[in-house]
């Protein structure tokens, strides 16, 4: 007999996971209902590190709204900030500088490594091997280093302005990129040595969290999220922008769909971007880093759209403007919002174990769904 | 050169000439059980640094480094913090078997020390089923986290606790089945007699393949027996927090905390007394020089090295690992560990009976 008692039936349980619990990475509050180990049901509840980051850019000007972005997918600040510079150049017709359009790839595609690096050792803390985490730091760190020198800052770079970059590169900044993807590829074979070649971890990820390609597209997966499951959405190669379509490199596909296609098309991503940056950090032309603009930006009336790929899928940034200094509307479409959308669907059935791999595989960044 | 049993002798006898033999029995009883905390003590402190220094070292980073000359003082500092930590009864948990849970596993941790040989003839319970008394005794733990999992009115204690009942039911049959195959070939269960039967030689060495085969399943068996990753599922801090002993805190959390350790170090302790012969030197069949110089290592020295080293490969595993997940865990024991540990035990059975070991 199954007797429904409010909205659960009889027999289950109804853990809270979060809002301060070691799996979530963040502020997630997930409440799962439980039959023994098996889950029923995943709602995700949001809200807990909501800032009104769009209200904010409606009272900020367009120099200034690029800043706050930095605070939503903190992973990948940079590309965030791209994505903004990119939409008001658009919206100005500005021409951005040869000079600046090389930096700026590099440094997304260094943000996407990091990014990337620091998932990998999250993901295995989740599946409760510790070690790896330290070892993906150790790249990371060097990382955090170059941008250190030239941003001024390690995680919330604030380096993209409207026209260009905020300033010229560090001296030493091409040769600590090439010190850094020699140490990358030194290391590398490490990371399939300690997790990918391991059983246990090949065990608890295959066949885990199975994402088909039709549910991948109907709930708006885009990413490593959506790649995993052989949808291709990179938008570096559907909608090139900056100097993305004169670059050699290939859009990562699995097919499987599964925890560990995701977890194999990241791994292969960082490659990707290796390959990118090699082909640019030699080439960098001379010339300006940044745009002439007038000291004040006002945007045309009108609607302006411009969507790039972060580490975790497609940033959309909308600008609704009136003509005035400051926009009128802005909406960010996160790639995490929808991303996490899915873990209902692939996580009924599955053991609670499993729940935290398949977050861990969608690469959830809390304040980039909670805005 | 200085040997343990000498020293117990001593006292011994010094003990029987000044008082009476009632009273010097029941002193030397007193002394026993001083001992047995010192060491539970000092076994604590000892362990949980070189837990910290052994990840440090696998994860490229120094470890305590603070307390004292090379952080080795810090889990002694940490003891006084967690000694002055207000323990904490939850308002809706059950009282007294959430107050009773810790002192249960600790009690079977130290009810465990009975039969263990630390040196040549320095033993406290030398009695005629040791192994028999340890594998009944270890099962009792498991009544602990159920009841610490049970009384904590907090799903996910109640969890790990169901966790881990499951998983040491099912690992101490794999442990059971791997230690009877050495007793087979020793013919007692008594720990002196099995330590006795490899002074010409280790099982590990004498057995064969099966007594190795047996050694890597107790290995399994064991690291799962105490709750360690990559069996750490009971507490799986990602999913569950902190799982059974979630809501302790203070001592009675560094209860558990020490019963774990302790639990590692027995069983540790009992691997290589069956598999590596206990305090037994390093022997090789008739290298007359070798072995008499391997005689001058005190035996005690032995015992520690031979436990130390299985101490490390159970840490190594922790930092290597990633956790199982429960269906796996239970396929484990029941689909491949158990099924095999029976087929080495009949193959151990017909080589005792041929008489095909060394």
């Amino acid at each position: 007999m199954v007797e429904t008692i409010g909205n659960t039936t009889e027999g289950s349980m109804i853990i809270n996971v979060g809002p301060q619990h070691p799996a979530t990475h963040g502020v997630l509050h997930l409440v799962i209902t439980l039959n023994g180990e098996t889950i029923q049901k995943v709602e995700p509840h949001l809200g807990y590190i909501h800032r009104s980051i769009e209200k904010m850019c409606e009272s900020l000007t367009y120099r200034q709204f690029i800043y706050v972005t930095s605070r939503m997918d903190y992973l990948s600040a940079h590309i965030n900030n791209h994505a903004c510079a990119l939409c008001v150049e658009k919206g100005m017709q500005i021409e951005v500088p040869a000079r600046a359009q090389y930096i700026r790839v590099i440094m997304d595609e260094l943000t996407r490594i990091a990014s990337h690096e620091l998932w990998w050792g999250a993901m295995a803390m989740d599946l409760g091997a510790f070690t790896p985490f330290f070892h993906a730091f150790r790249e990371r760190e060097s990382i955090n280093d170059i941008m250190e020198e030239t941003c001024g800052a390690r995680l919330t770079m604030n380096y993209m302005v409207p026209g260009g970059v905020m300033q010229d590169i560090h001296p030493a900044f091409q040769q600590k990129v090439k010190a850094f993807m020699q140490l990358f590829k030194r290391k590398f074979h490490e990371y399939n040595e300690m997790v990918t070649g391991n059983i246990i971890f090949q065990n608890r990820m295959k066949n885990v969290g199975v994402l088909s390609a039709e549910d991948a597209i109907s709930y708006g997966c885009s990413g490593p999220a959506a790649r995993g499951s052989g949808v291709s959405c990179d938008i570096r190669k559907i909608h090139p922008y900056e100097i993305y379509n004169t670059l050699e490199f290939e859009e990562i596909l699995e097919t499987g769909g599964d925890s560990f296609s995701r977890y194999m098309v990241r791994l292969n991503e960082m490659h990707q971007s290796i390959k990118i940056i090699e082909q640019l950090i030699d080439n960098i032309p001379e010339g300006d880093f940044q745009a002439k603009t007038k000291a004040v930006l006002k945007l045309p009336k009108g609607e302006f759209y411009q969507r790039v790929e972060t580490a975790r899928g497609e940033l959309g940034v909308y600008i609704v403007s009136e003509g005035g200094t400051t926009p009128y509307r802005i909406k960010f479409r996160s790639p995490g919002f929808s991303n996490l959308s899915v873990l209902d669907h692939i996580a009924r059935g599955s053991k609670l174990g499993d729940l935290v791999a398949m977050m861990g595989t969608l690469d959830l960044v809390i304040p980039d769904i909670d805005r | 050169m200085w040997s343990l049993s000498k020293i117990a002798n001593t006292i011994h006898e010094w003990l029987r000439t000044t008082f009476n033999s009632t009273l010097a029995t029941i002193l030397e009883m007193v002394l026993a059980g001083v001992a047995v905390i010192s060491l539970f003590a000092i076994l604590g402190l000892v362990l949980v640094i070189m837990e910290r220094k052994v990840s440090a070292w696998m994860q490229i980073r120094l470890g305590p480094n603070r307390v004292g000359p090379k952080g080795m003082l810090q889990s002694l500092a940490d003891t006084v913090k967690l000694l002055v930590k207000e323990g904490l009864t939850p308002n809706g948990a059950d009282k007294f078997l959430f107050n009773l849970a810790p002192f249960i596993a600790m009690m079977v941790a130290m009810l465990l020390m009975a039969p263990i040989a630390f040196a040549k003839d320095f033993q406290l319970w030398d009695l005629n089923i040791g192994v028999l008394y340890i594998s009944a005794v270890s099962s009792i733990m498991v009544i602990s986290i159920l009841m610490a999992g049970w009384s904590s009115n907090n799903k996910y204690s109640l969890m790990g606790a169901m966790r881990s009942g499951a998983q040491i039911v099912s690992y101490e049959l794999s442990a059971g089945l791997s230690i009877l195959s050495i007793v087979v070939l020793t013919g007692s269960l008594q720990v002196s007699e099995i330590i006795q039967s490899q002074s010409n030689g280790w099982w590990i060495f004498k057995g064969h393949i099966p007594a190795i085969i047996s050694f890597v399943i107790f290995m399994i068996a064991v690291t799962a027996e105490t709750n360690r990753a990559p069996f750490d599922l009971a507490e799986a801090e990602s999913e569950l927090t902190a799982g059974f002993h979630t809501e302790y805190s203070g001592m009675k959390f560094a209860l558990f905390f020490l019963a774990e350790y302790v639990n590692v170090f027995i069983v540790c302790a009992i691997g290589a007394t069956v598999f590596l012969g206990g305090w037994m030197p390093f022997h090789i069949g008739s290298w007359e020089g070798f072995n008499h110089l391997m005689d001058f290592i005190p035996s005690s020295i032995w015992f520690f090295g031979k436990t130390f080293f299985l101490i490390f490969l159970i840490m190594w595993f922790r930092w290597s690992f990633p956790r199982l997940r429960i269906d796996q865990l239970l396929n484990l024991e029941w689909k491949y560990l158990l099924p095999i540990s029976m087929v080495n035990l009949l193959l151990m059975t017909a080589i005792a009976i041929l008489g095909w070991y060394f």
